[in-house]
């Protein structure tokens, strides 16, 4: 047997044990993106092959938590593609404004970064009061940097130009307070937001919502986990409920393509029909 | 079987000049799909794509996240996303952290169709600044695939193809006008 069909095999390995110990099914995954993942934490380990990591995830429990928190990394912004953001405050926030309580499910919310630009946003447009948002991820680690709003103040020039591109109406500067090398937001914005744990994979939908955001989630998932979970929004969806995907995300190619009708192509808003 | 089913190119600093170069002298029934990574920032518009699908015979487009392989078409990663290739020809993107201070990132190109791919897969890499595609193009190589490395001399930025020559090593190493007709002899020939 090769080398690199000897890393195939131990990768198999490896993600199954993560399966049968903890209950984390990542077999629906795209695989090269994983590969390279389980790759780095095993360079970082300060071993060769993938297989000295099977000793550490079956007797160390602590190494779960570290290959979760390699699993999430993402590379995400505040108010990232600022369109997408004007376009929902110009064409989406005047649709719900009809309802008396906006419910708002963000799947996959990594370290939270969305959620809080989502809140300032409703904030400005007077509807945070009104709102809950739910903000989930799998991985707990993620979910309490989300909670905790604290992000490095460097990104801050980054997340000031998003914001103004995104037609925020205030100073960003406002929302923050800085406190040594980082910016803490503020906790009014957190009041209507419930950081939770849930799994795309294998949890249950959530009910009523009028708006799902889930954006650069759906790239990491191969077809089938992609339906799986088009279909978990569909169900938590309310009538003519919204959908934001990322920018390369569609709900074409999915059968789930007749429910929902292209709201905003380019900034990658559909709705519920 | 034939005996390479995919090509992967890798450019960075001076890439759209060789690009306009090498894709237009690609034959129009070219038998195999083109990859491509271009160190470039991350933008709404498909322009790039565009003015090459206008110079050339073979399709050039945006790469899209389930993109199935075709022959005879280019597939150009976007910014701020990295490409990869699946099992089953699939294509698929990712917004992990750069690689080489690079996103999209070469290594993660070639690294992920090496393991696809592995000896029927070609690994160009072309003019640019830094050193990202060294390791992906030795891992190609490790595989059995072919190294293709643009000579120095004739790269508007020599690093990349001098970096890629020392970690990696080459197969080849051909002036950017013969590359193309390289590539269209040697898949013609499988």
């Amino acid at each position: 047997m090769k080398d690199h069909e000897k890393e195939e095999l131990e990768l198999d390995v490896f993600l199954t044990l993560v399966h049968k110990c903890y209950g984390y099914d990542f077999s629906q995954y795209a695989r090269a993106s994983i590969k390279r993942r389980v790759q780095k934490l095993t360079l970082l380990s300060g071993h060769k092959h993938i297989s000295a990591l099977l000793p550490k995830i079956l007797y160390e429990p602590d190494f779960l938590d570290e290959f979760l928190r390699g699993m999430s990394v993402t590379v995400t912004e505040m108010f990232r593609d600022p369109w997408v953001f004007k376009m929902l405050r110009e064409k989406v926030i005047p649709a719900l404004r009809i309802f008396p309580k906006i419910n708002i499910w963000h799947a996959g919310c990594a370290t939270g970064e969305e959620v809080y630009s989502m809140a300032i946003l409703l904030q400005e447009e007077g509807l945070l009061e009104y709102s809950r948002i739910y903000a989930t991820d799998f991985n707990d680690h993620s979910l309490r940097i989300a909670h905790n709003g604290i992000y490095p103040l460097e990104n801050m020039k980054k997340y000031t130009q998003n914001y103004i591109q995104a037609g925020g109406k205030s100073s960003f500067s406002d929302y923050y307070r800085v406190g040594g090398e980082f910016a803490i937001f503020d906790n009014s914005l957190k009041k209507n937001i419930v950081f939770t744990n849930h799994n795309l994979v294998e949890d249950q939908a959530f009910g009523e919502m009028n708006l799902v955001v889930c954006r650069n989630v759906l790239i990491y998932f191969n077809q089938t986990l992609q339906s799986r979970v088009l279909g978990l929004f569909r169900d938590s969806l309310s009538t003519r409920g919204f959908l934001i995907l990322g920018e390369k995300e569609t709900t074409r190619f999915s059968k789930l393509d007749d429910d929902f009708e292209v709201f905003s192509s380019r900034e990658k808003i559909f709705r519920m029909k | 079987m034939a005996r390479y089913e995919a090509i992967v190119i890798g450019v960075s600093a001076g890439g759209l000049q060789a690009l306009s170069i090498l894709i237009p002298s690609l034959p129009e029934n070219f038998a195999v799909p083109v990859l491509i990574v271009l160190h470039r920032k991350a933008e709404r518009d498909s322009f790039l794509e565009e003015h090459l699908d206008g110079l050339s015979q073979v399709k050039v487009r945006v790469a899209k996240p389930n993109d199935i392989l075709e022959p005879g078409k280019v597939y150009m990663a976007p910014g701020g996303y990295h490409l990869m290739v699946e099992r089953g020809n699939i294509l698929a993107l990712s917004i992990d952290p750069p690689v080489c201070f690079s996103l999209p990132s070469i290594d993660v190109l070639f690294e992920s169709a090496a393991d696809v791919y592995q000896e029927k897969l070609i690994g160009v890499i072309l003019t640019g600044a830094n050193s990202d595609g060294s390791d992906g193009l030795k891992k190609i190589r490790a595989l059995g695939g072919l190294g293709v490395v643009q000579d120095p001399e004739t790269a508007d930025a020599p690093t990349m193809p001098e970096s890629a020559i020392s970690v990696a090593g080459a197969d080849h190493i051909l002036p950017l006008d013969e590359i193309g007709s390289f590539l269209t002899e040697i898949i013609r020939g499988t």
